[in-house]
């Protein structure tokens, strides 16, 4: 049966078309999620993609996150649902403290547009179930503020509890420990600031993307820690 | 007299110390072309005035620290402070 995935909009996201394409060539269904919506009922995971919610004013997610939408979001995520932030969609978990740390502005002060090479560091996250760890993907970055951020603390409990799920290899951004993605305590709840969805077919460059896309269709099926066969 | 008074409230946000400000360093890089070499420490930030209807100041500093707290500053990095100026009591 065809996962059935929302893709939570806000005023400014701009990759939602791009992720609902991706994710239907994988065989899901998808459909947009309005951020004044209250309920996310009826879906198997949740997507937030990327883009400038609200314009970034404030801070990046800053103002994203009061939106109506982020408590049905936030009911979703506890009741153990996938629940994936892709680039501002990462920013705005931060925000509503779904996920720990920050994305600050890049080291350099450069926005960065580039396929990078990234590291799958546990298989036990809803993007990466069945992705070996230590596997390398070739995913494209597009951001400003994706320098992720943590305290000493939150950084040795991300380390001990494995919930660094993906690394860079060449760290692009300044992010600490070449963060490029982590997961919450119950490991449903992923962001990221590579975008999966642009590297979904041969045309783009690179396929790698679907290997993570792939990941949260099977968790979508699967209560979370469940291996995926 | 008014049951509320409208008090001025400036909140300065600030990144926490420790945090990397790569906006700052570049500002400081930036400044010996000015003939200033002296200038150490830059730090950047932001700086919200707005304006609170509140009974009295005590209410209207609990409120903008509400403000600021909740919305103008993300305690993961960055920290504020915020300064309540009574109503005549000029800038």
């Amino acid at each position: 049966m065809a996962a059935r995935v929302g893709v939570v909009i806000f005023p400014g996201t701009n990759c939602e078309h791009d992720a609902i394409l991706a994710l239907e060539r994988l065989g899901a269904s998808a459909d947009l999620v309005w951020h004044g919506d209250t309920s996310v009922d009826g879906y198997d995971a949740l997507v937030l993609p990327g883009g400038f919610a609200h314009g970034d004013y404030l801070r990046p997610g800053a103002i994203a996150r009061f939106s109506p939408v982020m408590e049905a979001v936030g009911r979703f995520a506890d009741s153990g649902g996938p629940v994936v932030g892709i680039c501002n969609g990462f920013q705005v978990l931060c925000e509503v403290g779904l996920l720990p740390g920050a994305l600050q502005k890049n080291r350099g002060l450069r926005f960065l547009c580039a396929t990078v090479t990234v590291r799958v560091e546990t298989e036990d996250s809803v993007l990466t179930a069945g992705v070996p760890a230590g596997t390398e993907l070739r995913i494209p970055i597009n951001h400003f503020e994706g320098n992720f951020t943590c305290d000493a603390d939150t950084l040795a409990t991300l380390r001990t509890e494995d919930r660094v799920v993906l690394r860079y290899v060449d760290n692009p951004n300044g992010s600490v420990d070449d963060i490029a993605g982590v997961c919450n305590q119950a490991r449903n709840v992923v962001g990221l600031m590579p975008h999966p969805e642009r590297a979904s077919d041969p045309l783009l460059g690179s396929v790698d993307g679907n290997a993570l896309l792939g990941a949260l269709l099977a968790s979508a099926d699967s209560p979370v820690g469940a291996p995926v066969s | 007299m008014a049951s509320s008074e409208l008090f001025s409230v400036l909140v300065e946000v600030r990144l926490r110390e420790g945090i990397a400000d790569p906006q700052g360093s570049t500002i400081e890089r930036a400044l010996p072309a000015l003939g200033l070499g002296g200038v150490s420490g830059v730090r950047a930030g932001k700086a919200f005035r707005f304006d609170i209807a509140a009974a009295d100041e005590a209410d209207a500093l609990a409120q903008a620290t509400v403000v600021a707290a909740r919305l103008l500053a993300n305690p993961v990095i960055e920290e504020s402070a915020v300064t309540v100026t009574a109503p005549g009591a000029g800038v």
